[in-house]
């Protein structure tokens, strides 16, 4: 029961750097990317490539992985994602539609369809664990993975909060007009979040390589988590998204001690019990709070007092 | 010199042509008010002049350069502030960060954080609360303040005293006061008064034409509220 | 003003749609020999034509007149198929059942409803997908499905292929000739204008006294009762049900293709997007994952620079659109 508590908030690293990005579009950009999962999946394509093929070492690979994805990530947004967004809420996700099939199935053509893991490449590290009293096994790589993302998670939040195109961003994302007003060019600001969303999605499927395996397909179950995470902590806050990455991790992990095939689907369930939650909740807050609420289901009371009060 | 030149600007406002063809020359340093009704015009206007919505047709020009295809991040860096209607700071962000985003993206000059408090000594004791949970006269000082701060050589200032407690409205003027001279200013004002008291030139719309243009000295207020409500067409005072 | 003399002020339908129509139900009445005439591949090939513009349709209801982006519709496709393998099972003969099983997952569709239409657009695109996700999870755990084994009609088995074949290709042509029909119908009438005004503006059609709740309510049940019955006649088909395939979101990206490139909230776009979509798909099926990546390629080229699809070229150069669902009136004389 622990050690599952345990895999699962470390499991919850992982999901909130995949949520991350998803979560920084959604919020700065206003740009639902359905093709993040794949993003996801390329970054580990990539990382993968250049440690198969390339012959580097793990650590090697990662840091010339992440640059290529945050320089996608720019590419992406100076040449698809902007267009599509003058086109309302339809078009950026037919677009991304669009990128995921191509993504996934040109991923398929170019590298086959069988699984890939980065496992192993890195000798012990993929096995090696701490015996905890308790009898709780805890492997070193979730240890190690679970940090690195409290500490990209925490550098993304002072690159946010201290500097001037942090400020930028949530200027942006907060007035876009009046952050125009202020001398901010939205598209630069833009451009840089669609970069830093697509690197955070790269580490994330790298992480996905170096824990299990990955497909050219792993993509939309991804962008399923990454969005499940997103909408359990509260869109627009890194430290609700790592909550949310973190209660998603948990769910999985308590599914998952039931049988393999609960994992997934408890965290499905939760997603959708946190947004059925909301939705009554607003439903219940515009008619004057729960109590109102209730009296006008139950006594078909009229609800203009409710609202007046 | 000119700071600010309009060519028979046209915007419109969907299906609605909000402003029909309005030419206006600024000489460096003017205060200027402009007047009118509710949908008269106005905050289209200065809007159109801040790059925030396109121009239709005519031409605007600042200090020479033809400014009319840029947009509003470029016309700040070119010059121009715009402190809009509803002030429109960043609520989340504290009062120091939203100075900050102005003085980052800004021209560079002489107003810096020091200054702007000099001028607008009721934002010192605020620079660390959250800009959203400020009263209104505090959040238009702010918002002055973050256009200052840009240091532009024109700024705009919409609706200057709209929802704005007299004190507050008392405060702001003040103010402004200190900025004549060192800057070309374009205010929008409800309060016919203080708009004849405050500006040196004066002008109204009505339909989104200018009817009216002139100085405070010379324009009758049976000419002004004439205009206002756009009941006939008066030939330029003094223009 | 009473209903008839609002209908007086509408013009009649152009000269130009009239003949549509007419060479729509003749082609109909053609496609109704054709298994007596054609061989078996092209009657095969026909009944997937059919379902596809099945498809197309009822996406386009949904996301082009009701403004709702739903990529789980592959929900109603599995569910319809599981309905049917279970009828199926319980004793019921496989053509009614194709029937019947879409109907049942009508009325699970009205359950959904109530959730997933209070929803923003962003959620409801997501939810919906997760939701399909969980369907499909959960009909793994039935034991007849055999988790992503997956099972078969086999009491289909008992007719002969030819008879099999006929059977399924008229239920198919009968249900997507319904489909389109049902839809000119549905479009035609009230919910149609009431759906195209939400679409264009919400708060101004719940201000002249739309429930939009209902018009997007009744849409989506019809939408899915309609993909439920393409998938049960694609079962009926295939024979196999595998959770996987059925409740696979392939379906959902290829009804978003075939609106898209045919052209979105217009009648015929989609039709014309399915014809498109399955004649790429005979010419570079074989292709594989290159051709299913060059469909996305497709489909990202259509987002940006023709997002009214192939209706949208028609319209670009000044042609009113054919059977347009917009009503014209009449301008008052004098």
């Amino acid at each position: 029961m622990l050690e599952a508590i345990l895999q699962g908030v470390l499991l919850g690293g992982y999901y909130a750097v995949l949520a991350a990005g998803l979560s920084l579009m959604f919020g700065v950009v206003r740009f639902i990317n359905l093709a993040h999962g794949d993003m996801a999946v390329l970054g580990a394509m990539l990382a993968l490539w250049l440690v198969q093929v390339m012959g580097l070492n793990v650590p090697m690979a990662i840091a010339l992985t992440l640059p290529a994805m945050g320089a996608i990530g720019w590419l992406l947004q100076r040449l698809i994602f902007e267009r599509a967004l003058r086109g309302g809420f339809l078009i950026p996700i037919l677009t991304t539609i669009g990128l995921a099939a191509t993504l996934q199935n040109g991923m398929f053509a170019a590298f086959g369809s069988d699984t890939k893991s980065l496992g192993a490449h890195i000798g012990s590290l993929s096995w090696a664990s701490w015996h905890l009293p308790g009898d709780i096994f805890l492997g070193k790589l979730p240890v190690y993975m679970f940090l690195t993302a409290l500490v990209v998670l925490g550098g993304l939040h002072l690159i946010l909060t201290r500097t001037g195109f942090g400020r930028a961003v949530r200027a942006t994302a907060s007035d876009p007009e009046a952050a125009a007003l202020c001398g901010i060019d939205a598209r630069r600001v833009h451009r840089g979040a669609a970069a830093i969303a697509v690197a955070l999605a790269g580490l994330a499927g790298i992480f996905l390589a170096l824990r299990a395996q990955v497909t050219p397909f792993s993509g939309p179950m991804m962008l399923i988590f990454a969005f499940e995470a997103v909408v359990i902590g509260g869109i627009g806050s890194l430290r609700g998204t790592l909550i949310g990455g973190i209660a998603l991790g948990l769910a999985q992990a308590m599914g998952g001690m039931i049988s393999p095939q609960f994992s997934i689907l408890a965290g499905h369930c939760l997603f959708l019990a946190i947004l059925a939650l909301r939705m009554t909740e607003a439903a219940a807050s515009e008619r004057g709070g729960w109590r109102n609420t209730l009296t006008a289901v139950l006594f078909n009371r009229s609800q203009i007092k409710g609202r007046l009060s | 010199m000119t700071a600010l030149e309009l060519h028979d600007i046209h915007g419109r406002y969907g299906l609605l042509h909000a402003v029909k063809g309005i030419s206006l020359t600024l000489p460096t340093g003017t205060v200027l008010a402009v007047i009118g009704a509710n949908g008269a015009g106005k905050t289209t206007l200065m809007r159109m002049l801040a790059g925030l919505h396109p121009t239709a047709a005519g031409s605007v020009s600042l200090f020479g350069q033809d400014v009319t295809l840029l947009p509003a991040h470029a016309r700040l860096r070119a010059g121009l502030a715009l402190c809009p209607e509803g002030r429109r700071l960043f609520a989340d962000l504290t009062v120091r960060e939203n100075l900050q985003i102005g003085a980052e993206n800004g021209c560079g000059g002489d107003w810096t954080l020091a200054t702007v408090i000099d001028a607008l000594p009721q934002i010192a004791p605020l620079l660390d609360r959250p800009a959203g949970g400020l009263s209104g006269g505090q959040r238009q000082a702010v918002a002055i303040g973050r256009s200052l701060i840009a240091n532009p050589r024109v700024l705009l200032l919409d609706e200057v005293s709209l929802g704005l407690s007299p004190a507050a409205v008392e405060g702001v003027y003040q103010s402004l006061e200190r900025l004549r001279g060192h800057m070309t200013l374009v205010i929008v004002e409800q309060d016919l008064t203080r708009a004849m008291s405050f500006a040196e030139r004066l002008i109204c719309l009505s339909e989104g034409v200018m009817e009216l243009d002139g100085t405070p000295q010379n324009l009758t207020r049976g000419q002004i509220t004439d205009a206002y409500f756009g009941i006939h067409k008066v030939e330029g005072a003094d223009a | 003003m009473s209903r008839a003399a609002i209908a007086d002020k509408i013009m009649p339908m152009p000269k130009g749609d009239k003949l549509i129509v007419l060479a729509a139900g003749l082609l109909l009445l053609g496609l109704g020999a054709l298994p007596f005439l054609a061989p078996a591949l092209i009657v095969d090939k026909m009944i997937m034509l059919f379902i596809l513009i099945i498809f197309a349709v009822m996406w386009n209801l949904l996301a082009g007149y009701a403004g709702l982006i739903s990529v789980g519709q592959q929900a109603f496709v599995g569910l319809g198929g599981y309905a049917m393998v279970r009828m199926v099972d319980a004793g019921l003969p496989p053509f009614p059942a194709i029937f019947v099983a879409a109907l049942v997952t009508g009325a699970l569709a009205f359950v959904l409803s109530l959730f997933v239409l209070r929803m923003k657009a962003g959620e409801f695109a997501i939810a919906t997908w997760v939701i399909a996700e969980v369907i499909r999870a959960i009909v793994s755990f039935d034991p007849i499905v055999q988790g992503e084994t997956g099972t078969s009609v086999v009491a289909l088995n008992a007719y002969a292929p030819e008879m099999r074949r006929m059977t399924i290709y008229l239920l198919a042509l009968v249900s997507m000739a319904g489909a389109v029909w049902g839809t000119w119908a549905l479009l035609k009438g009230r919910t149609g204008a009431e759906a195209q005004a939400i679409r264009d503006d919400e708060d101004a059609a719940a201000s002249v006294g739309i429930s939009t709740f209902r018009v997007k309510q009744r849409i989506y049940i019809l939408a899915s009762v309609g993909c439920a019955l393409a998938g049960t006649l694609w079962l009926a088909s295939s024979i196999t049900f595998q959770p996987r395939t059925g409740f696979g979101i392939q379906w959902s990206i290829f009804m978003l293709f075939m609106v898209l490139v045919g052209g979105i909230g217009t009648f015929i776009g989609p039709i014309l997007g399915a014809l498109l979509f399955f004649a790429l798909q005979e010419i570079f099926g074989d292709f594989g994952a290159w051709y299913l990546a060059g469909l996305g390629l497709v489909a990202i080229l259509f987002a940006l620079y023709l997002p009214r699809g192939i209706v949208g070229l028609w319209l670009d150069r000044g042609y009113n659109e054919p059977l347009s669902m917009r009503r014209r009136l009449k301008l008052p004389r004098g």
